[in-house]
């Protein structure tokens, strides 16, 4: 379902900042695979859900979606095949719009944006629908500004607007690295409900450990741009902090640097 | 200070105001919808003069060489765009490089630095010479294009636009095509400068190619104005571009305040500026300077 064959990106190259972010990756993901992503700091996690995103060209390798090769779309073109969730609460939605303006522009993902009204009655019920089964109380406030609410409501509301067109594939970039734990506890419950419920392909980054390992059904450590392990099936049922950190050290000759990580 | 020589002044400035209201209304979609500090505007209001000039001295039509105003500067507009989006270049220095070259093209399109449309001689649209008149006719203008501006941004490419100019990853992510929404955008906004530009040729007898100096903040000063006085009441989006159009008249009636109070002509400028400066600075300081706490953030 996602081919991603050999791609490398280099940052600022050939300068003193020049910094190799993906280095000749190879990816396959197979329909409706849940993905954890997991690495220290630097190690190409959140570059690799960019370049499938498209938010910057490739240097080098090919982007496969659905056997279309994406590779030269531009960002909002191959928006049609993908929910997005950032790390920064901020990212997701438009502040001084509305909730069912942001809504109203997701549902509209893949479509073109012509002179008809860009909100329908018919559609506001649906919102309010959809929006009660959060569970924030989202579902009295359609008019509310999006710069009003919190960052886990943010969080949740671009989580609903990801997948209000369902999309081939579900980019979770650290989305509950900026809340507090309790509130990304939540995230993450609404996360895998919605991910079950739609039978998403999904990837998911993380810096947390346990949550690599408690979410989905393949987990994926990242090292220096490039994959060092990749546990799937019951491997990846049976890890442990532990063994993960002494399969990562023995697989990358390195021992694992992230702060957070080891802290979380 | 004269009053009655300000209260003579008045309807002058009023009709002054509702011709570059119209003007901030362009300024009003750049600025505040797209947040882009467009300055194709101090070419492209010239631009809309010349033309509408021209063409009425040419025996088209006063609307139609309106209308044509308005095309030549969704033109210029599409040049910034374009420069900004397909070439990479800042967005400021866009206008800037589309404003320079207007100065020629505008030069070309006059002949000379200065065209004259006498009212004894041609039907004009609005005129000095006719300020009640041209206050009602400006007015109707602004107000139907403010309707139809309020209902372009209601429309699934209008909200687009929003989203464009608030967010513009987010837009790409819900498949937004933000370079071609900015190129909309421009065009719109340099569209309305060209129709302000055509209307105040008009109303004071002759097209300039210096018309437009200093333009862009005067547009930013009704914008400004029209939020710090409007803005707690206007949350309406038609309200928010009609209080652009009440802070240019509120900005004339001052200016002509400042003139009876014995500031030169020439000192304009530098009043207009220091206006714009301190109401542009006054949101910073009060954030910088508040002792207030912030208001506590709802938690999910």
């Amino acid at each position: 379902m996602l081919e991603l064959n050999h791609i490398s990106k280099t940052f600022n190259a050939g300068t003193v900042n020049e910094k190799t972010a993906l280095n000749d990756l190879s990816l396959t993901l197979k329909d409706g695979e849940f993905v954890t992503v997991i690495g220290g700091n630097g190690a190409g996690k959140s570059t690799m859900l960019n370049a499938v995103a498209g938010v910057w060209p490739l240097d080098a390798g090919s982007v496969r979606i659905d056997g279309v090769d994406v590779t030269r779309l531009p960002e909002h073109r191959r928006a049609a095949y993908l929910g997005r969730v950032f790390q920064d609460p901020m990212t997701g939605t438009a502040a001084s719009m509305g909730i069912e303006e942001n809504l109203a522009l997701a549902y509209r993902r893949g479509q073109r944006r012509t002179l008809r009204w860009g909100i329908t009655n018919k559609e506001r019920t649906l919102y309010r629908e959809l929006l009660s089964t959060l569970g924030l109380g989202l579902e009295d406030r359609l008019g509310a500004k999006v710069g009003l609410l919190s960052g886990g409501q943010r969080q949740a509301l671009t989580l609903l607007m990801a997948t209000l067109q369902k999309p081939r594939l579900l980019l979770l970039d650290e989305h509950t690295a900026a809340l507090d734990p309790k509130t990304a506890q939540k995230v993450l419950e609404l996360s895998d409900r919605v991910v079950s419920e739609n039978r998403l392909t999904t990837m998911m980054v993380t810096h947390n450990m346990r949550d690599a390992i408690a979410h989905g059904d393949r987990l994926i450590m990242m090292h220096e741009g490039n994959i060092a392990l990749d546990i799937a099936g019951d491997a990846k049922k049976r890890l442990t902090v532990e063994g993960l950190l002494w399969q990562f050290e023995k697989a990358s000759g390195t021992a694992f640097a992230n702060d957070r990580a080891l802290l979380a | 200070m004269n009053l009655n020589a300000l209260i003579a002044a008045l309807p002058g400035s009023v009709a002054q105001g509702v011709i570059w209201g119209i003007m901030a209304i362009g300024v009003y979609i750049t600025y505040k919808v797209l947040d882009y500090a467009d300055l194709t505007v101090d070419g492209s209001l010239a631009t809309g003069g010349a033309v509408a000039v021209m063409l009425m001295l040419a025996g088209t039509n006063p609307y139609v060489a309106l209308l044509c105003a308005m095309l030549a500067g969704m033109l210029a507009g599409l040049a910034t765009g374009l420069l900004h989006t397909a070439l990479g270049i800042p967005a400021i220095l866009s206008g800037i490089l589309t404003q320079l070259a207007l100065y020629s093209i505008n030069m070309r399109i006059m002949g000379k630095s200065n065209q004259a449309v006498s009212v004894d001689k041609m039907e004009l649209i609005v005129s000095m010479r006719y300020i009640p008149r041209t206050i009602l006719v400006a007015g109707l203008f602004a107000a139907v294009m403010i309707g139809a501006l309020y209902w372009f941004f209601g429309t699934e490419r209008g909200c687009s636009i929003r989203a464009t100019g608030c967010n513009a990853s987010m837009a790409r992510a819900q498949g937004i095509n933000t370079a071609a929404n900015k190129v909309i955008a421009l065009m719109l906004s340099n569209g309305m400068v060209a129709m302000a530009g055509a209307l105040y040729a008009q109303y004071q007898g002759s097209a300039d190619v210096k018309m437009g100096q200093g333009a862009i903040v005067i547009g930013l000063a009704a914008v400004i104005i029209g939020e710090v006085i409007f803005g707690k009441r206007a949350k309406n989006f038609a309200l928010k571009m009609l209080s652009a159009v009440a802070g240019a008249i509120v900005y004339f009636i001052v200016i002509a305040l400042v003139l009876q109070l014995g500031l030169s002509t020439t000192d304009l400028k530098l009043f207009s500026a220091v206006t714009v400066a301190v109401f542009l600075a006054i949101p910073h300081l009060k954030q910088t300077y508040s002792h207030r706490p912030q208001k506590g953030k709802l938690h999910a």
